[in-house]
Parts: structure tokens; sequence; C-alpha cells
């Protein structure tokens, strides 16, 4: 695409880099805002939203409807497929708003309607325009419901394809980092502040000056094209014990999967801030104990001085794991139900309609048995045979259908309280659960 | 008034029958059982009270029957409960130290412990027990004590023993409605381990498993702690109901023949065999075939047990389990039982004996009085606690002396 990369990779960027922000959806422009108003606010930012309440944002961002045309300004109801429109209506501002930019970090909620949708065409024309596209993204908490999560599912796996890398932040996991009398609003933000967290991470360790200098060029080098998931954990401690404390913080972080993320990774991006007092020691040892834990991929240091942050050491850190959960699920097929988002207006593909119809599909694959009962009985026999427990509850369900059996009296425990276990009625003979024949 | 030994009351309201165990605390602090009563069981379902008029008067009854042997009043019980509401699970508490020089303290220590039973029970559960495991410093595991160490956090692992509070509260009334006080209220699983298991035992991993008249309980420790306790709602009036169910006879008959024919196992010997069952003029009335009897009583005992080995087998607790497995209750009584227990669990199997307790030996060596047993050296240690803790006018002196000399 651009040329001007390359010189970059030489290590010796004599122009300074352009690093951009779009904040899509509600969240996103939340998460955006709330940058904007930290010492993030020095990066260009813009703002979308399909719902024109954004334009009420306190912010110095730049904002911009989305689809005003489409929806007036309401929003998109939560269907991603207006997203999606709404933003390949207006791609050209977009592509303006990207040109010049070296990085730029795409910050969304996945699971409603406009972070869903748009942010995959979002990182599509950033990446189109030049730049490393990096989504950095919250997924919906399960209480949101099924819908959200699905949507959420497809939405990350477009993103993944669309943009260099995403970062995602599992809100459900926030339950770990949270007690439980947290109130929603601090719940969300919360969830905000990790996504700032992510994105000043990995600005610092962009912008910093460094003891060990990462730039641009590194993190080109582990994203660019990789199409990964990342996640990313942060910890700040500060005092006497700082490295071994931010280490243990960093490591009993839940996005961190108890450790078991870094142990899978096969690139993990550390960045190490520090104030003036920050030793090479104190680097050494946090960069040792990290190699332990990181067993198979490539670990990649960059450690920085902030003098405003003396006697704090905060460790950001991104792990990319190989795409091999892509290939365990069902994945493949959903990217390819998704029209990949190149051509303008191509929305007669609904890739929600057709998921939905592979569902159903799936759904009617096993047809109920005939039911004559000498069919039944015959089957019955054959399954008595076997062990297999799913086996065993179809045999039973079916059992009940057709043998139209005298009751099997519960005797004694007719009036009490059933013991259900796993699905199983326990007070019901274990013989005759199993089939076994008494001759 | 005049000096009384103090005295500790296990009652364990059963499916199949109440027993009360009297225990008398001997100078060492060790247990002297003096007395038990026992009555059989007509208002309880699944170790639940579903009668409270009958689980009274039985309470009464047993009660009494304890008193008159022990030559005592009671005048307080520690109450078994069961039944298969009740729930154990892991968790784990953090504490951040808070002090200058990270020393962990006392308080610290309740805190983690006040953190680690804060756990999201539906509002009508009730906590039993917060029993503790082993503290983590710093991630550091295995810590039995951490008073003193130094760390920037502490952790605990609890096993917390909860149950539905509506249906604990009905046998805690009806031994209120008698004028008895309730000392404690414990899980009678955990009652049954403490009666048989000694330290070396619980150190080197074992498996209790108490089958009662109408539920399993089962207990697991490893390494002196306790990792994980159960309660499947099924028992002995199970194996009774299926017998009654698969050979056509009436409850009351199937009973007896469980007792009288009843094994764990088919031995291929018994192909063939009948019994005959006579009426009450002693002529013949109906034949029943050995095989059958002793199938349907081996496949439900059989999936008693896979149904636990499976629930261990999740969380990898078998192969903490070192010692073997101890059975008890009534049903340990089957013929057989520890070989068919040894074919799902691939442990040695022995049956438990209550033998850490001294007094009527002869008498109390039975499976069915475990829980009750244990109940009462459960009250044996709480007595113990609370002497220690808060010593009364009278015995602060000589317990201080004790407290100095007395230890062996």
């Amino acid at each position: 695409m651009r040329e001007s990369i390359p010189d970059l990779n030489s290590g010796s960027s004599s122009q300074p880099l352009t690093i951009k922000i779009i904040g899509v959806g509600g969240a996103g422009s939340n998460v955006v805002a709330e940058m904007q108003r930290s010492d993030l606010g020095a990066i260009p930012a813009l703002i979308l939203h399909t719902n024109s309440r954004i334009l009420n944002l306190d912010t110095k961002a730049q904002k911009m409807v989305l689809g005003a045309r489409r929806t007036h300004g309401l929003g998109t109801g939560g269907d991603p497929e207006i997203g999606r429109a709404a933003t390949e209506d207006q791609e050209e501002p977009l592509r303006q708003f990207c040109q010049g930019a070296d990085l730029i970090f795409i910050v969304a909620g996945l699971g409603g309607g406009t972070g869903t949708g748009a942010a995959p065409v979002v990182a599509r024309v950033a990446k189109d325009s030049g730049a490393l596209a990096l989504a950095v993204v919250a997924l919906p908490f399960d209480f949101e419901g099924n819908r959200r999560t699905k949507q959420a599912q497809v939405g990350l796996v477009n993103l993944k394809s669309a943009a260099d890398a995403v970062i995602c932040l599992p809100n459900q996991k926030l339950f770990h980092i949270l007690d439980e009398q947290t109130p929603v609003t601090e719940t969300f933000a919360a969830s905000n502040d990790l996504m700032t967290q992510g994105v000043r991470g990995i600005w610092q360790m962009l912008t910093r000056t460094g003891l060990i200098n990462v730039d641009f060029s590194y993190l080109r080098s582990v994203v660019h094209d990789r199409h990964t998931e990342s996640m990313f954990a942060s910890a700040e401690a500060r005092g006497e014990a700082r490295v071994r404390e931010v280490l243990d913080r960093l490591v009993a972080s839940p996005l961190l999967e108890e450790g078991r993320v870094l142990q899978e990774s096969s690139d993990v991006l550390v960045s190490l801030v520090g104030g003036p007092d920050l030793t090479i020691t104190e680097v050494n040892k946090i960069m040792e104990q990290l190699n332990r834990r990181v067993t198979e991929g490539q670990l990649i240091l960059g450690a920085a001085i902030d003098p405003t942050q003396t006697g704090c050491i905060r460790l950001t850190i991104v792990a990319s794991r190989p795409n091999r959960d892509l290939a365990g699920q069902s994945v493949p097929e959903l990217s390819r139900l998704s029209p990949p988002p190149t051509l303008k207006g191509e929305i007669e593909a609904p890739f929600f309609d057709e998921l939905t119809v592979n569902l159903s599909q799936s759904r009617f694959k096993a047809p109920p048995p005939a039911t004559t009962p000498e069919n039944t009985e015959l089957l019955l026999q054959q399954l008595n045979g076997q062990s297999d427990r799913t086996r065993r509850h179809s045999s039973k369900r079916l059992k009940q259908e057709m043998f139209n059996l005298e009751i099997v009296s519960k005797g004694r425990f007719e009036k009490s309280e059933p013991t259900i276990h796993h699905g199983e009625d326990l007070d019901v003979p274990t013989y005759i659960r199993r089939g076994v024949v008494l001759n | 008034m005049f000096e009384t030994t103090p005295i500790v009351v296990g009652l364990d309201i059963g499916t199949s029958k109440v027993c009360a165990v009297v225990g008398e605390i001997n100078d060492s602090g060790g247990l002297n059982i003096v007395g038990v009563g026992q009555s059989k069981s007509r208002g309880v379902r699944k170790g639940e009270v579903v009668d409270a008029t009958l689980a009274g008067e039985d309470i009464r009854n047993a009660i009494v029957e304890a008193e008159q042997m022990a030559d005592t009043e009671i005048r307080s019980v520690y109450l078994g409960v069961t039944g298969g509401h009740i729930r154990g699970l892991n968790n784990r508490g953090f504490h951040p130290v808070v002090s200058n020089d990270r020393e962990i303290t006392d308080d610290d220590v309740q805190d983690v412990i006040k953190n680690a039973r804060a756990i999201n029970l539906p509002a009508e559960n009730k906590v039993l027990h917060v029993i503790r495991q082993l503290f983590l410093v710093d991630g550091q595991d295995g810590i039995v004590n951490p008073v003193g160490m130094f760390g920037a956090s502490v952790a605990v692992d609890v096993h917390v023993v909860h149950g539905n509070l509506n249906r604990l509260q009905n046998p805690i009334r009806a031994v209120k409605n008698l004028q008895l006080e309730i000392e404690d209220v414990v899980f009678s699983g955990l009652a049954s381990s403490l009666a048989l298991l000694n330290n070396h035992q619980k150190e080197m991993g074992s498996l209790v498993i108490d089958i009662g008249a109408g539920t399993t309980e089962f207990v697991v420790y490893s390494n002196g702690i306790i990792k994980h306790t159960g309660v499947i709602a099924v028992g002995g009036d199970h194996l009774s109901n299926d017998l009654a169910y698969g050979l056509k006879v009436p409850l009351s008959r199937a009973e007896q023949l469980k007792i009288d024919h009843g094994s764990a196992l088919v031995e291929p010997e018994i192909k063939g065999h009948t019994i005959t069952l006579t009426n009450d003029l002693g002529i013949p009335e109906k034949t029943i075939n050995l095989e059958h009897l002793r199938r349907i009583m081996s496949l439900r005992l059989g999936e008693i047990f896979q149904l636990i080995a499976k629930e261990l087998d999740q969380s990898d607790l078998l192969s903490h389990v070192r010692e073997g497995v101890f059975l008890t209750g009534g049903c340990s009584r089957i013929p057989g039982i520890e070989t068919l227990a040894n074919q799902s669990f691939h442990l040695p199997v022995t049956l438990g004996k209550t033998n850490s307790i001294s007094g009527l030996k002869s008498a109390l060596d039975q499976p069915e009085f475990a829980a009750a047993i244990g109940l009462a050296r459960f009250g044996s240690f709480e007595m113990r606690k609370r002497s220690q803790e808060k010593p009364g006018l009278q015995t602060t002196i000589t317990q201080t002396f004790k407290n100095l000399f007395g230890r062996s």
C-alpha cells in the first residue's frame, strides 16, 4: 500500500509517528471521549456513531454521525447490518481522516449495532489507507443476553479479518476483578478504563524515549496481517517490592486466565514504563520472570521512562495467541457467511439471516423417530446394550413416550421431592433406568 | 451446687432411626460415651423431616432412652443435618496486607477468612460450615499458618457447606419444640468422618461414605484438610423400594428381604436360587429369584458409588485419596459392599470403625451410630475450644493449670 513504511523499519524514524484513534459506537465514543480528557488527548481522534446523541458528548474529538439518511440519527436498534451499511455510505470522509496515519486504533464495544457492524468497515478503510489497524474491543457481559453475545462473536470474526490485530477485553472476566458490590456504571467504567489502558500501553511504548526501544516497526512485525486475537493486561505497582508486586498482579489478572494466555501466546509485547528511578536490574528481573512464563512464543520488550511517574512501574502486555481457536470452531464458516466488506452497498446477503438459516438447519438434522410401537421397541432393545449416557437418556425418553407404560411407581418416594441428578430421576429403580431385564 | 462433668450430646435424625449419643468429656479432654438412645424414625424422608409431629415423638423417645442410660439430663444437643439440598464448594478469599512492614497479623487472617466466607448464594441458602483449608501468601501455596510471615497479599482456601435455610429449619424446629437447646448444627457427613478417621488417615487422604437409609453423604480428606463434601439423596430406602417394585412384594417384606438375603454382589453360583416367601400360617405364597434380588441391589449400590466417583473425578480428587475408602451408615452392613465399592473406586475399601472413642465399645461400634458419635465428638471439640477461649469464673484457675501442664 504505502511505501513510507520501509524507512521506519530501518529504525531511524526521522518523521514523528502519526497515531490516530477512532471510537466506534456507544462504547467506543465513551472510551475515546475519556481518552481525550486524559494524557492521550494529544492524539487526533474521531468518534463515529449512528446515534446523533454523541454530538452532545463533551469532547474535543471530531464527531461524525453515520448513516444519517438511513437511521435519521436514531441509532441502529442493535442491527449490525445497518451499522455496516451506514458506515459504507460514509467511507470517503473516513478515508480522509485516516490519511497520513501510521497507526490507527479502532475502539469499539462489540455486541450492539454500530460497534459490531461499523468497526470492521472502519478497520478496512484504515488499513486501505496504509495504516496499521489495531482494534481494541470489548465483548459484552453475559447478562447482556444471547443475541449480543452472538453478534459480538460474528463481529469479532469480521473484525479479525479486517484489522491487523484485535485486542479483546471480554467484559465477563471483569467480574473476577471487581468485587460484588460494584455498581453497574462503575463496571462499565472499569471496562472503558481497561480499554484506555490498553491503548495507552501501546502508545507509551511507541512514543516515550526508552531504555529499550520498541518502535513502530517492531509492532508492525508482530501484528501486521496476522489477524490475531490478542489479550492484554496491565498492572501498576509502586514501593519497595514493586517488581514482584507488578508481576504478581499481572499474572493474577483474570484477563490472562491465570497466566495460561502467556503460555500459549506466540508473540508477547511487553511495555514497561517506569519513573526516572527505574533500574536496569528491575527491568532484567521482570523480563526474567516473564521469559519463564512465556514458554513458546517470542517476547518483545519495550522499556520506557516517564518523568512524571517516579517510584512507579507500569507493565502492559499484549499477548497474541495463534489462531488455533479459530480452526477449532466453525468460524471459517462464519467468515464465509459474512460478506468480506469490500464492495459498497453489497448488502443483499445479510449474514445473520444466513446464520440463522444454518442454525435451524442443524436443528432439524435429527428427525423424530417413527413411533410405531414395534419399531421403538426394537430400537430400545438395541439401545439397552449401550452404556453411553446420552443414549440412555434418549432411550428413557423414548420409553416414556411409546410404551405408554404402567407408570413406574416411585413407591414410598411418591410424595417426596424427586432426586434429580444430572437429569436422571434417581428415585426410579436403577435397573429400570438402565434397562436391565429381569426374566 | 455440685460439680458435674460436662456432657455433650449428638443427635442424628436419620431416615430410618433417630439416634442420640451422650458423651462425657474426661479430664484429658477426650470423649467417653456413656449413653445411647435410639428410636425408629417415622417422620423423615431422604434425610429431611416431612412430618414434624412424628419426628418430634421419635426424637423424644431417643433422647429419653439416652438420658436413662447415661443417667443424666439432656439440655442441649449437637444436631446433625443432611438432605439433597446440602452442597459443598471450595472458595478462595483474598486480602491485601496493609501494614507497613508487610507482616501478616492475626487481623489479616481474620479478614481473609471473612472474605472467603462471602460467597454468592441464593438468599434462601445458609452457610453451615466454613472449613479452613490452606493459606496462600503472595501466591505461594500450602501455608498452614501465615501469622508472622511477610507478604503483600494473603489468600485462603475454604470449604463451604451450605444448604437451604427453610429445609434446615425443619429438624431444628422439631428439636426446639422439645425444649432442647441446639448448641450447633453440623452436616452429618462431616460428623461421620470425624467419628471414623484418625489424624493419620486424614493426612494420607481418605474418602468417607456414609450410606444411610435416606441419603448418602461423602467427605474427602487430603493432607489433613477437607477437600470435598457432598450428599446424594439416595440410600437404603431406595434399595427397599427398588426391591418392592422389581420383585412385586410389599415394602415391609422388601425391607426384610434386603436384610436377610441382600448382597451387593451377584455371584455366579446363586444363579437359579430361589427364596420361598411364606404367609403368616407358614404356607408358601410366592417364590423369588435370588439373582434378581441381588442384581437390583447391586445395580443401585453400584450406581451410588459411580455417582460419587464421577463427582470426585471431575475435581481430580480420587488421586489424593491414598489411605482408602471408609464405608459407614446402615447400608455398609450389606455383604460384599466393599468389593463393589472397590470396583468403582479402585482403592482399598474398609468398613469404618469408630475406634477413636472410648466408652461402651461393643455397643457402639456399629455403622449406624457413626454420625451421632461424630456429632458428640464435634461437640467435644467445640467445648474444648470454648473453654480455652473464655474460661468461666469457676474453671479459670484449674483450666489455666491444665493448659500449662495438662498437655501430654
